[in-house]
């Protein structure tokens, strides 16, 4: 895998690790940002790692970009070394599928949509060959999806499914972005999912909602206190199918302070993974309750 | 120590320098657009150059004063009043407590920044006073001000009246505007001969043109290079895998508009970009207006640094003849 080095303008560096998605590609992102951020490089103002690229922001006053550029591509070199496992979180994120809320707005833009006739889930169901709505939230929320980018809005996590890429759900976006999506809205585009932190635009296609936010702002929201996003590029999500007096219910317990999200410490291997995908998935999710 | 908004304007902001540093997490940078403006309207007024001030766009606020107050009026043309009575741009005026600061109708550029002796004193959010509207995060309570609003202020340092930066110092944009770009990014993405068209062209700013982004129009569709889809990229040749976005840099969805990422910035997303505005020239995106014509010229590294060194010149120049 050759990254490809470019400029972007005279404070950035762009890294694409690979045109295409994997997780080889996102580990590598991963681990040579993780060595940048570690090599405390002065005038490096900016170190965002993305699903298959990544970026730096730096100031040309204090680094000269070419020296920059060395340095980036030295570090690559030493950070490929094969250190493909990652201590990381695993967190749940409960999902009422099928909710009223995206419900609503997805009828409002049936004219941006492939298939006017179908809601996402069905469609999604369709296109790659699920059985029906319960088949798709099966697969869904079978295995468990890395956050491979944190971005686009405040707090958002793109998520990339712990499954081979026969297995991967896919979706196209909309025709047309919407100009509307309710908050905590759980979407899914090509073949990454997203939850969107804020209420606005989007194209990603519409599966459920969460009732847990992932941004607060305000920091009021008890596990939000020490820090306003919930993700980080590395963690671990998995999605739990819920009805809507539980939907309910956590809303009311987020509201009155007393919702604290299901989360465990877990060491992810790209080797072992590679190995046993259902057997690794099982032992990260086992971690979230206690097996 | 406080102002009262008692009409807000179009869309007024508390702008610093920004908040470096959460745009990994989403969060961009955010702050002044035309931050060169913004500088000198701090150093005017006696206060630190990274004091929060109010950027308003194409129309101005009404602010009633409870306090004597310096303030200075630079980068747009929008002429300020003192209870009725004008005053000039880029030149410090005294407000006394009880007088009303108004604005005529904007004259040139898009983005007036108005700082008052001892800064805007709203909560210094992730080491920011800056207002990112989107993410409800930062400024006076993290959106555009509302009447009703009050402003408190910081202690003021020492200025006097009719201070000015002198014309020459002042930096605007020409008619077209001439927005320098480093090729780059996914540049290779167009054939040779967009790349050529893009830069003969003359663009138009769409009227989605905002703290997040600047679209334009009225230029050539770009033809691509053939390619298969890289798996997770997406069908249309736009398209690349979800990837970050630089500051400045220029994405082009569908081939078709071309957007300038500013301030408020997305911080990723699937659309391939051809390059990145040089920083040197970003506070002149922020005067654009809607319809104002704008041509890109490509620019090697050592071009851009050079426009950045020149920029830092003349702003040095202001700070010292203040």
């Amino acid at each position: 895998m050759n990254s490809r080095y470019s400029f972007g303008g005279d404070e950035h560096i762009f890294v694409e690790c690979d045109e295409a998605m994997s997780l080889e590609a996102f580990f590598k992102s991963l681990s040579t940002t993780k060595a940048v951020r570690s090599a405390q490089i002065r005038g490096v103002t900016e170190i965002c790692p993305a699903n298959a690229s990544f970026q730096i922001k730096f100031d040309p006053d204090i680094i000269k970009p070419d020296d920059l550029l060395r340095e980036l591509k030295a570090i690559e070199v030493a950070a490929g070394g094969g250190h493909s496992s990652l201590k990381t979180r695993i967190i749940e994120v409960p999902v009422l599928y099928n909710d009223p809320w995206t419900h609503e707005t997805l009828m409002r833009f049936r004219d941006r949509h492939q298939a006017p006739d179908m809601t996402d889930v069905e469609y999604t169901a369709k296109i790659n060959h699920l059985d029906g709505v319960d088949g798709f939230v099966k697969a869904h929320s079978g295995a468990p999806w890395f956050v491979s980018m944190v971005g686009f809005v405040a707090g958002l996590p793109f998520l990339y499914q712990m499954v081979e890429r026969q297995r991967q759900i896919q979706s196209p976006k909309y025709l047309r972005p919407r100009t509307d999506t309710p908050k905590l809205t759980v979407g899914h585009g090509g073949c990454f999912g997203a939850i969107y932190s804020v209420r606005g635009a989007g194209g990603y296609q519409m599966f459920g909602i969460t009732p847990m936010p992932i941004y607060d702002p305000n920091q009021e929201i008890k596990y939000l206190k020490d820090f306003m996003c919930l993700f980080n590029p590395g963690d671990i999500v998995k999605w739990r199918p819920i009805d809507r007096a539980e939907y309910d219910q956590t809303v009311a317990d987020v509201e009155a302070g007393k919702f604290t999200p299901r989360i465990s410490n877990v060491t992810f291997s790209l080797d072992e993974f590679h190995a046993d995908i259902d057997g690794t998935n099982a032992k990260l999710t086992g971690a979230l309750y206690g097996h | 120590m406080a102002i009262k908004v008692v009409k807000p304007g179009l869309s007024t902001t508390v702008q610093d320098l920004g908040r470096p540093g959460y745009y990994h997490i989403g969060i961009p940078i955010s702050g002044g657009m035309d931050r060169f403006a913004l500088c000198a309207a701090n150093w005017l007024v006696g206060n630190k150059e990274d004091a929060a001030v109010l950027e308003a766009t194409f129309l101005g606020p009404e602010l009633e004063f409870t306090s004597d107050a310096m303030v200075a009026v630079t980068g747009a043309e929008l002429p300020p009043k003192v209870d009725g009575q004008p005053r000039a741009t880029w030149t410090t005026f005294k407000v006394k407590k009880g007088q009303t600061l108004a604005f005529d109708f904007l004259k040139a550029g898009a983005r007036a920044y108005i700082a008052i002796s001892g800064g805007v004193d709203v909560p210094v959010v992730l080491g920011s006073r800056s207002t990112y509207t989107l993410g409800a995060l930062g400024g006076y309570q993290g959106r555009k001000l509302a009447a009703g609003d009050e402003l408190p202020l910081g202690p003021g340092g020492d200025s006097a009246e009719n201070r000015t930066v002198r014309a020459p110092l002042r930096r605007a944009a020409a008619s077209p505007a001439e927005l320098r770009m480093m090729p780059g990014l996914y540049w290779h993405r167009i054939t040779e001969q967009a790349g050529q068209l893009f830069f003969g062209d003359t663009w138009k700013v769409a009227p989605e043109a905002d703290r997040i982004g600047y679209r334009f129009r009225g230029g050539t569709s770009l033809d691509f290079v053939p390619r298969e889809p890289p798996f997770g990229a997406g069908s249309d040749p736009s398209n690349i895998v979800d990837a970050c976005y630089p500051y400045g840099s220029i994405q082009v969805p569908g081939g078709t508009e071309p957007i300038i990422l500013h301030r408020d910035a997305v911080s990723g997303g699937g659309y391939f970009m051809i390059g990145t505005v040089i920083s040197a020239d970003m506070d002149l995106i922020g005067q654009l207006q809607p319809n104002a014509t704008a041509r890109f010229t490509p620019v090697t590294m050592e071009q851009a640094l050079a426009a950045r060194h020149d920029r830092e010149k003349l702003l040095n120049e202001v700070r010292e003849s203040l």
